[in-house]
């Protein structure tokens, strides 16, 4: 009985061994491809591939720095302007005429579904401008046309014409000097697509294919994307300027905070989005928190078409009511600052002399009376379903707005929806109040003013707040017509004093944005406005992996 | 044999009329219209809406609207669902499948770590061992498995690194979607990486199976016990015992396969157990299953996924019921003769 035992132990334990041995094997050629990949942990899925179509953060993550190029972009700390696809430009001395001269080496990506017969050229500038500009453009419509960044500011009227000088030169006839123009060209939306590709669509009359099966001519290229769960990006070989070093880029969409955690700390993540327990990364010592003062603002916000919000008095009252300084620690853990208006500290249009917003629940409970609401009333507030830099956990946040509120008689229901879902209905208009944010795409101060206030940006989706006023608007006109710094600072000014004032929406915080990493990862990822770009991102023992890919081949 | 399999359809077809039945009522109990809840179609525009309308026959009687909907659910049109617009028979199609491989390799760790501790305990009734088993089982059955699941990932996840905390497979391996069996797709799979792809499958699997199976196992612990004990103490096997067999050649010849017979019975009813507890943990092991799409759509109120996921799982669970209805019959003779649809 007794050797009978042991003998079963014993191929027990054989066996055992010769499992952990094949495992072993197994691990090891796991790493040889996972050190040529980097899998990023995603906060959201994206809406669309093309970012002209969206002002949604996590969209422009995904897409616009991975598979696309600008015209120009912004470089080093000071964020000066440098040539990307244009390798110059040239503006006249009435900046009416903006002159492009483009890069003749740029290929686009070849893909599963597009094979490219010709480098970029003057077409594709003026096919991916044109498209947003011109309703009556073939592809103006595909995808619902709406451009809303391009709308918000206003492009189309600034744009009379793009005119094609030759191949490879393009000029832009504007209808006045707009001091702001070549930041919004080298923002992450004024990307570039492929006029080829386009024509290949429509031949095939699949003209919608040209948001959703990307073709640019960016660092990375679409392999594979399943909804709600990853985005398969591959590198672009032929890429103009140096490859990226590392061969495969995953986004794993990863909604949950914790699950996001989770995976960082079991090493299935090499990064990740907006991490939460800062202090347990910070005390692994593997493991590196990243941050970057960010262009930013956090806001609550009120649907000024719907009772009782068309009442200013009201939302004066509710501004009255909240303690945003409980609001910072509890949900920024303190990490932020306090937001007396749009603009943060480091934009050169901040204003040290907008006064703090009050806590004073008696001010607020009288306002109330005055307005007509003596007994309070039930509302609701909707807040966002995922972290965002500018809000990391909305949620809570609108919790305690609702113990806030309840002190003035005010009920409120906390809804939320799905991300995608969330903001569709915002762009509808079905809330009452809502707790969103904004992020900046470029340093321009205007990038704050007039796609979340302005009137255009009413229709656009982008201001949900459907506030509209003219003198505010004049205003906004007024400092983007000048080149002079002073006086659009006074500008600025005047038009923060309004919101102020007015109250669409109460600016709760100006937040960092945090990121967390394995520090076998190098390269920078994060910039303090718009989307993230991996093209700088290698993996420490990436040497030994490109000799391995030589061997490996393609497959 | 006949009788039984008529007798079984019998009842499965009017199970799935109860339960069609019910699922047709909740699209009236759900808050909003009722024909929106039943398609899912909320961005229809009203001349779509008329078409949905009369395909769903909404102006003429209960009963006709019940029969639409069931020529509909015959079709395989479940509607749509309302937070992603796509059709859920498609989605349930790529979901279900990643439940049903997690839910059978549970079941698998279940059995064959479950039944063999239960002979054991029935073994050595009333020793050491038995108790030790027996208090094991109890402690399995009543740790409640969203914990159980959050400290598995702590541990080896987290703390030691054995096993990845989430999802099917590592994201890095491409594996095309056939038949939504992971592991049939990478089999069949051209992947240069299939032998890795294969472990790295393996890996991720075990967590979250292990979590699943700890209650049925505990279950089948009890029942593996009490069902030697009752096949111990029969007159064949002491007669077997008279006849100078060993030990070991009465357990393994005579008391094992007797005693398994009345466990199958029961591997049917654990399943519907095992596909509840899988669905948390789906949850927690963020495994792309249908249990997990499912809580999923109760959060955003995607009453056309609720009803129809619903539809579909109890659906499943009584296909599963049948079948092991079947294999019991198939093996044990005097089943067959059940008077009662049981």
């Amino acid at each position: 009985m007794v050797t009978t035992l042991m003998n079963k132990f014993k191929c027990f334990f054989i066996l055992s061994l010769s499992v952990w041995s094949l495992w072993g094997c197994n691990n090891e050629s796991i790493t040889s491809l996972s050190e040529r990949s980097v899998i990023y942990c995603a906060e959201g899925s994206p809406e669309t591939f093309n970012p002209q179509l969206v002002t949604s953060g996590t969209t422009i993550d995904a897409t616009s720095n991975q598979l696309y190029n600008r015209l120009i972009t912004y470089q080093g700390k000071d964020n000066t302007l440098t040539p990307a696809l244009a390798k110059s430009w040239h503006v006249t001395r009435d900046g009416r005429k903006v002159t492009f001269y483009l890069r003749k080496d740029v290929p686009f990506h070849q893909t599963d579904y597009f094979t490219p017969t010709r480098l970029l050229n003057a077409d594709d500038v003026i096919f991916s401008f044109n498209r947003m500009l011109k309703p009556e453009h073939p592809f103006h419509l595909v995808s619902g046309g709406n451009y809303p960044f391009f709308q918000d500011i206003a492009l189309h009227l600034l744009v009379e014409e793009v005119e094609k000088i030759n191949d490879y030169t393009i000029r832009f006839h504007l209808t006045h000097s707009d001091s702001s123009f070549l930041a919004n060209l080298a923002t992450d939306f004024a990307i570039i697509l492929s006029a080829e590709y386009a024509q290949q669509l429509t031949q095939q009359k699949m003209k919608a294919s040209i948001d959703t099966h990307p073709v640019g001519t960016g660092p990375f290229k679409l392999k594979e994307y399943r909804v709600g769960s990853l985005i398969r990006f591959y590198r672009n070989d032929e890429y103009w300027q140096e490859p990226t070093k590392i061969e495969q880029l995953v986004f794993d969409i990863t909604p949950s905070n914790t699950g996001r955690l989770t995976k960082l700390l079991a090493k299935e993540c090499d990064i990740t989005a907006y991490p939460i327990a800062h202090e347990k990364i910070i005390q692994h010592n593997d493991l590196t928190l990243e941050a970057v003062t960010a262009l930013n603002v956090g806001y609550f916000g009120f649907n000024v078409n719907k009772p009782p919000f068309d009442n200013k008095l009201v939302r004066q009252a509710i501004s009255y009511a909240i303690n945003k300084k409980v609001l910072l620690e509890a949900v920024y853990q303190g990490k932020a600052e306090l937001a007396n208006s749009l603009l943060p500290n480091t934009s050169w249009a901040f204003d040290k002399s907008i006064p703090e917003q009050e806590f004073n629940p008696v001010l607020a409970k009288s306002l109330l009376e005055v307005a007509g609401f003596p007994q309070g009333f039930t509302m609701d507030l909707w807040a966002m379903p995922v972290q965002r830099p500018y809000n990391p956990n909305a949620i809570t946040m609108a919790k305690l707005i609702q113990t806030d509120l309840k002190n003035i008689g005010i009920k409120v229901k906390i809804v939320s929806y799905e991300w995608n879902t969330f903001l569709h209905r915002l762009k509808l208009g079905e809330h009452q109040s809502f707790l969103l944010g904004w992020s900046a795409d470029h340093p321009d101060p205007d990038n704050f003013f007039s796609p979340m206030l302005s009137c255009s940006a009413t229709h656009t989706g982008s201001n949900t707040t459907f506030w509209c006023n003219q003198e505010y608007d004049d205003i906004i006109q007024q400092a983007l017509q000048t080149t002079n710094i002073g006086l659009r600072k006074k500008y600025y000014s005047q038009a923060m004093n309004i919101i102020s004032k007015e109250v669409p929406l109460i600016p709760i915080a100006h937040s960092k944005r945090y990121q967390a990493r394995g520090n076998n990862v190098t390269g920078d990822v994060l910039a303090p406005f718009g989307g993230i770009s991996f093209y700088q991102v290698a993996k420490n023992n990436s040497l030994n992996a490109n000799n391995k890919t030589q061997n490996d081949g393609e497959n | 044999m006949l009788i039984f399999t008529f007798r079984r359809l019998n009842l499965f077809i009017f199970t799935m009329l109860l339960l069609t039945l019910l699922s047709f009522s909740l699209s009236f109990l759900f808050p909003g219209d009722a024909i929106i809840n039943i398609s899912g179609a909320i961005n229809a525009t009203p001349s779509q809406l008329i078409e949905i309308q009369n395909a769903y026959k909404t102006d003429s009687n209960i009963f006709w609207q019940y029969i639409a909907y069931l020529s509909h659910i015959a079709n395989g049109d479940l509607g749509l669902s309302m937070a992603s617009q796509s059709k859920i028979s498609t989605e349930v199609l790529n979901l279900l499948p990643a439940t049903i491989e997690l839910s059978l390799v549970a079941l698998f760790i279940a059995m064959f770590i479950g039944i063999p501790l239960g002979f054991i305990a029935a073994i050595k009734h009333n020793k050491t061992a038995d108790n030790v088993i027996l208090s094991i089982s109890m402690l399995g059955y009543s740790i409640p498995v969203f914990w159980l699941g959050l400290l598995a990932i702590l541990t080896f996840s987290i703390s030691l690194g054995w096993f990845p905390s989430a999802g099917q497979i590592s994201l890095l391996f491409e594996i095309e979607l056939v038949t939504g069996i992971q592991f049939i797709d990478i089999l069949i799979s051209d992947s240069p990486y299939k032998w890795q792809a294969f472990a790295d499958a393996s890996a991720h699997v075990i967590l979250p199976a292990s979590v699943i199976a700890v209650a049925p196992a505990t279950i089948f612990i009890r029942l593996a016990r009490t069902s030697m004990i009752e096949v111990l103490e029969t007159s064949y096997i002491r007669a077997a015992s008279a006849k100078g067999l060993t030990f070991q050649q009465i357990i393994f010849r005579h008391a094992i396969r007797n005693a398994l017979i009345k466990i199958i019975r029961h591997v049917g009813l654990q399943f519907a157990n095992l596909v509840t507890i899988a669905m948390v943990t789906e949850v927690i092991f963020s495994w792309p299953g249908i249990g997990r799409w499912l809580i999923e759509s109760i959060y955003q109120r995607d009453y056309t996924a609720i009803q129809s996921g619903l539809l579909v799982l109890s659906c499943f669970i009584f296909v599963v019921h049948i079948l092991t209805d079947f294999i019991y019959a198939a093996l044990n003779p005097l089943a067959r003769g059940n008077k009662y649809g049981s």
